[in-house]
């Protein structure tokens, strides 16, 4: 009871007319950045989060709560209208969105997507809320072993096991982990390859890393392959309001969504590919009309937004109890935290409970004013899928270039982008996967600290993480999951796209 | 787009594995240089020492996979687009470098990238990202206060 207690105190923080502000600015500027063609929920947040450089940390967060959902409703938007997904987990719910949209009912697809991402959102964050202090519990137990065999299971899971080959998801993920060695050593002093540069000293920064292999790689690949042919997106016609078989046929689609994504996304396995489309897979099967699915059923819409919208909360478990980030969103995210000197973890709960809290309640916020604002601004929403490309990318580039030297006014940062653009670019033409890159840098770091304090305290000798019963069950998973995609290569059938 | 035969050696992949082994290598020589050492446990060198390992272990998983079947064809691209977002990243650096400013080097970068993305009126994208640099400098540096970099334009506001 004493969550209830404090997330009263949270609500009391986020609810003052400020911050209520905040979360409506963040909620629409992250919409109207997710809903742009091409860019996915992590693009969002790593785009945004300068606009909350200056503000409280109390503010910027709640604004940060606001983007990160809007972002995430913005891209199913774009997968609706667009049939163009700006991330893999919104690649299911255009299939059968899209095909909505196309016969005339794409108004009822965005209600029902939008609803159901808000009872997703809203039960998952009840659960977040519940979940996350038995969790940090357990987490305040955890010695540098356990964190280490904990950080295994993240690298493996988030570069071998759902790539397109487990090869090259663990070289984008040692790519990123190589970046993460640069800079100024935390426990020795000692610089790592900084080339005598003094600007990487410091380390690469996990925001110019994103935005470069997210925004400036995926405007050079689109200029490249002449990808920017108008595609127009769809009209809506008719009432944008759900009837009652369509109430009836997406409750329990919604509800199904939400058991599947967030146990899944509270997973240091993470991810949201894998709930969207088991949901999908299930309300195939369940569905009353099944002969619909293939041209617009709208279980197939609602059952994978809920999935999606519960695993995003979900990841918000092990992101804010362990410090531990599952996808690229939450990597970005961790570095926003960062940036406000906040580290996540068990003692943020005890150290900053008021902002955790704080978070929480936003989240709640949040959900609310998508549902009040989104559905009404649909009409604004659909204006920005049709801005040209030339000056929508155009914009982007500016935008991104803008973020990188706000938050570090020098020449060598915008050099790195530029050159992890091109790293992008090339990571996509040869289809290696990028989130494991961005995973890397920010995890590389922890995972250095946890295995060199452990080995500290077992005076050398490597077998530490094999006597503790905790380290050495998770580090056996990690080494199951990093064999297992060789052994049955049928696993690989869930390949991860991401924005 | 050639069909590839199964027996083409993979090139990428082993470009990729000779990069891999570069890396692995300045690695290896920046770890080996490492001064400060650690009084107990392991030193700042162990983990470049083993991403150095990591590396070649890759690189030679690639150098096997340069000769299996080739089951990827790489993509016509249109290198003239990549050029002007290279010219357009290009000015902004530069304006940047040279004090320049933020908006002479934003707007040479709307106007390269738009015409990456096949449009042909220069000096009407020039015009509209001029405003739009203008609008972020104001909204940035003066609401936010963040510090973009200033030249002789921006100096005027």
């Amino acid at each position: 009871m004493e969550s209830f207690a404090l997330l009263f105190d949270g609500f009391s923080l986020a609810t003052q007319p400020a911050n209520l502000v905040y979360a409506a600015i963040g909620v629409i500027i992250g919409t109207a950045v997710g809903v742009l063609p091409g860019i996915g929920p992590a693009l969002t947040v790593a785009l945004l989060l300068p606009v909350t450089f200056k503000l409280d940390p109390g503010g910027s967060i709640i604004m940060f709560a606001g983007i990160y959902y809007g972002g995430m409703y913005g891209g199913s938007t774009t997968a609706i209208l667009l049939n163009t997904p700006g991330e893999s987990a919104s690649v299911v719910t255009a299939l059968e969105g899209n095909r909505m949209a196309r016969s005339g009912r794409g108004g009822p697809a965005l209600a029902t997507a939008a609803i159901g991402s808000f009872v997703a959102a809203l039960i998952a964050t009840i659960a977040l809320a519940f979940l996350a202090p038995l969790l940090v519990k357990i987490a305040v137990k955890f010695a540098p072993w356990d964190y280490f065999g904990l950080m295994l299971i993240a690298f493996v899971t988030v570069s071998a096991t759902f790539g397109s080959s487990p090869l090259r998801g663990l070289t984008s993920l040692a790519f990123g982990l190589w970046l993460g060695l640069m800079g100024i050593d935390q426990l020795t002093g000692q610089a790592r390859l900084t080339f005598g540069v003094p600007e990487l000293l410091d380390g690469i920064e996990v925001t110019t890393l994103a935005v470069g292999l997210f925004a400036i790689g995926e405007a050079l690949v689109v200029a490249s392959r002449h990808l920017y042919k108008p595609e127009k997106p769809i009209p809506i016609k008719g009432s944008i309001w759900m009837s009652m078989e369509d109430w009836a046929r997406s409750w329990k689609p919604w509800l199904r969504g939400t058991a599947i994504g967030f146990p899944i996304g509270a997973l240091p396995a993470g991810g949201a590919e894998i709930p969207t489309f088991l949901s999908y897979n299930i309300e195939r099967k369940l569905s009353r009309k099944s002969e619909e699915f293939g041209s617009g059923a709208i279980e197939g819409v609602a059952g994978p937004e809920a999935a999606n919208n519960a695993s995003a909360a979900g990841t918000l478990v092990p992101l804010l109890t362990l410090g531990l980030p599952t996808s690229a969103t939450a990597a970005v995210m961790l570095a926003g935290f960062q940036q406000y000197n906040i580290q996540p973890g068990p003692l943020l709960f005890a150290q900053h409970a008021d902002l955790v809290w704080g978070l929480v309640a936003s989240l709640f916020i949040a959900n609310v004013m998508l549902l009040v604002l989104n559905l009404p601004l649909i009409g604004l929403w659909v204006r920005l899928l049709a801005i040209p490309l030339p000056w929508l990318y155009a914009g982007i580039l500016v935008f991104a270039s803008m973020g990188t030297i706000a938050a570090n006014p020098s020449v060598v940062e915008l050099l790195l982008l530029t050159g992890f653009g091109v790293v992008g670019f090339l990571m996509r033409r040869y289809d290696y996967p990028i989130a494991p890159a961005v995973v890397g840098l920010i995890l590389g770091p922890l995972a250095d600290n946890a295995l060199r304090r452990s080995l500290q305290m077992s005076l050398g000798d490597p077998m530490v993480f094999l006597q503790h019963p905790s380290s050495a069950i998770m580090t056996g998973i990690a080494s199951i999951a990093l064999v297992a995609p060789f052994i049955f290569k049928g696993l690989s059938r869930f390949q991860q796209d991401e924005d | 787009m050639s069909g590839k035969t199964l027996h083409t050696p993979n090139r990428p992949a082993a470009v990729v594995a000779v990069i891999l082994f570069a890396i692995a290598f300045i690695t290896y020589w920046d770890a080996s240089a490492m001064t400060v050492r650690a009084s107990y446990g392991m030193g700042a060198n162990a983990t470049s020492y083993f991403v150095a390992v990591l590396f070649v272990a890759l690189g030679v998983g690639h150098l096997v996979s340069a000769f299996k079947p080739f089951d990827l064809e790489a993509e016509a691209s249109d290198w003239k687009a990549i050029g002007w977002i290279g010219l357009a990243l290009a000015s902004l650096i530069g304006s940047i470098w040279l004090g320049g400013g933020f908006i002479v080097g934003s707007t040479l970068l709307f106007a390269f990238t738009a015409r990456a993305f096949g449009r042909r009126a220069l000096l009407a994208d020039i015009c509209i990202g001029a405003v739009l640099a203008i609008l972020i400098f104001l909204l940035f540096n003066k609401l936010l206060t963040l510090a973009l970099p200033q030249g002789p334009l921006e100096r005027l506001f």
